[in-house]
């Protein structure tokens, strides 16, 4: 019994440390990429490239979710709102919802299984096929060259699909709650106009997807290139990365909505 | 003075964690020669190849390549050695998103100012230089593995190295295109004067190109000289490699318990 119980306190007090080491070197690899972030900005076409593989490219499943959960929105809103007879604030509701809390996490979410993924299965790729290797052979840091690029591709792209994914929501309520149900568009419009406050909803909802970005592009890289190079280390980094971007941005997202809150 | 060594090694000892790879390797390759550096799988030679390129760091001994103490490298300087060295990987490791030509340019277009049209007359020189001018602009996917590891060998020279790096460079390839890679390293060696070391288990071809060999076994030099010393060896190990022996002093088995205890059920716990 005794034996038992020490087993299992080892097995917590293991996981702790897996998880509190794992933290760090994400967050030593993070100040790497930041060291070597030169080239990311002097060549900007490197970066370019990547907002293209990692943004444009995800434009379609931001803009279709974004525009079904706007939509659900809409739907619940209006029907819960009707019961206390405030139905034409069913706009304040979406549009309070999406930037504060859905709009920044749910495209996080998605950025993370849709471009995170990807990134890391690239970069681990890279590793495997010792294109890496080779590329620190012909001294160029890959760092620099690999890493930095789809790391600051992903952090601009993430607050612009993130101010989309709340367009297209917005977009969503509108047609349920205006052109289907039929509340007052004038309404609709005027109290989210009133209730929405650009410093304190809007600009903290993108510094959210901001800081989300951040830590999402930095697992995803640091996972890539720590994968161990075979078929099984390159999947199990992309699965890490997914499920640690989406603890990452949920964790982020409680004590970012406490700060927020309370400033 | 200047050494004309364009490597020195003596007493190099490299570990990962407890495991010994190498163990008191010491070896000298003059400049301009080909040297080859031959053994098992899984001996040591790759570690050695990526000890040379300042890939790993020695754990103790002395490595120096074309001067510089790769002990105390700086990083700095580690890269400016390492833009007059070359590598040919073993399955090429082009770079899967760039086209055949824009990999042989690659370098050139990160590591110097010239302009576009120079880049493009000298990496269509270096892609005739291997035959391949006609897949310019192929992607990686598209080439046979011999064709990626000329394409390869093409960007690994396209500036000039003074040393060049060649990991297994003959694997996988049909009796033609061995040729065709030999006398591409023959060619480079001797319009640039530039040194090879080649690491590779193909015995023969590579016994008919390079100027002195190196026998590495469990992290060893067993042996060492000119191919036709190594060809008149009689020590076992060398004979048995050279000339592709089953059996000898590298075990055709892999240490396990005999047949008679595991079928008498005495060593069962041990499959």
């Amino acid at each position: 019994m005794l034996n038992k119980l020490r087993r299992e306190l080892e097995s917590i007090g293991s996981l702790s440390l897996d998880l509190i080491s794992g933290i760090g070197a994400v967050f030593v690899f993070l100040l790497l990429t930041l060291r070597y972030s030169g080239t990311s900005f002097q060549r900007f076409s490197l970066t370019i490239r990547e907002i293209f593989y990692s943004g444009v490219l995800s434009l379609i499943i931001i803009l279709v979710s974004g525009l079904f959960v706007g939509m659900v929105l809409g739907l619940q809103g209006y029907e819960t709102l009707q019961t206390y007879g405030s139905s034409e604030s069913v706009g304040v509701l979406v549009a309070l919802s999406l930037t504060r809390e859905l709009g920044p996490v749910v495209s996080a979410l998605l950025f993370a299984s849709r471009a995170g993924s990807a990134i890391t299965a690239e970069i681990g790729l890279m590793k495997a096929t010792e294109q890496l290797s080779a590329m620190e052979m012909m001294a160029i840091n890959p760092i620099a060259r690999v890493v930095g690029p789809r790391f600051w591709g992903g952090v601009i792209s993430m607050p612009i699909l993130t101010a989309m994914f709340i367009g297209t929501g917005v977009l969503g309520g509108y047609i349920i709650a205006v052109l289907l149900i039929g509340v007052d568009s004038g309404a609709f419009w005027s109290q989210m106009n009133a209730a929405v406050d650009v410093s304190h909803d809007v600009l903290n909802g993108l510094l959210k997807s901001f800081v989300f970005g951040l830590a999402i592009c930095s697992i995803a890289t640091y996972q890539g290139y720590s994968a161990a190079p075979t078929a099984e280390g390159v999947s199990g980094a992309t699965t890490r990365t997914v499920v640690s971007s989406s603890l990452a941005i949920l964790a982020l997202d409680l004590v970012l909505t406490a700060f927020m809150l309370k400033g | 003075m200047e050494s004309d060594a364009a490597v020195e090694i003596s007493g190099l000892n490299f570990r990962y964690g407890d495991r010994a790879i190498l163990k008191g390797i010491n070896m000298r390759i003059p400049r301009g020669s080909i040297v080859a550096i031959m053994g098992q799988s899984g001996c040591g030679k790759t570690t050695l190849l990526r000890l040379i390129g300042g890939q790993l760091q020695p754990t103790d001994g002395r490595l120096v390549v074309e001067g510089q103490d790769m002990n105390t490298i700086s990083s700095d300087a580690l890269y400016k050695l390492r833009r007059r060295m070359g590598m040919l990987f073993q399955f090429g490791a082009l770079f899967t998103d760039l086209t055949v030509f824009e990999n042989v340019a690659f370098q050139m277009r990160e590591h110097t100012d010239l302009p576009e049209s120079l880049i493009k007359d000298l990496t269509l020189l270096k892609l005739e230089a291997v035959g391949l001018r006609g897949v310019r602009n192929k992607m990686p996917s598209e080439l046979s593995g011999g064709m990626a590891r000329r394409v390869a060998l093409a960007r690994a020279i396209a500036l000039d190295p003074m040393i060049m790096m060649y990991d297994e460079p003959f694997t996988g390839l049909d009796p033609i295109l061995m040729g065709v890679i030999a006398q591409l390293i023959r060619d480079l060696n001797s319009a640039l004067g530039t040194t090879s070391i080649i690491v590779t288990h193909d015995v023969q071809e590579s016994l008919r190109l390079v100027d002195y060999v190196y026998f590495v076994s469990e992290g060893v030099i067993v042996a060492e000289g000119t191919p036709d010393e190594i060809r008149a060896s009689k020590l076992p190990y060398v004979h048995q490699f050279v000339w592709g022996e089953m059996d000898g002093p590298v075990p055709f088995h892999y240490p396990a318990p005999s047949m008679q205890q595991l079928l008498t059920g005495n060593s069962l716990h041990s499959w």
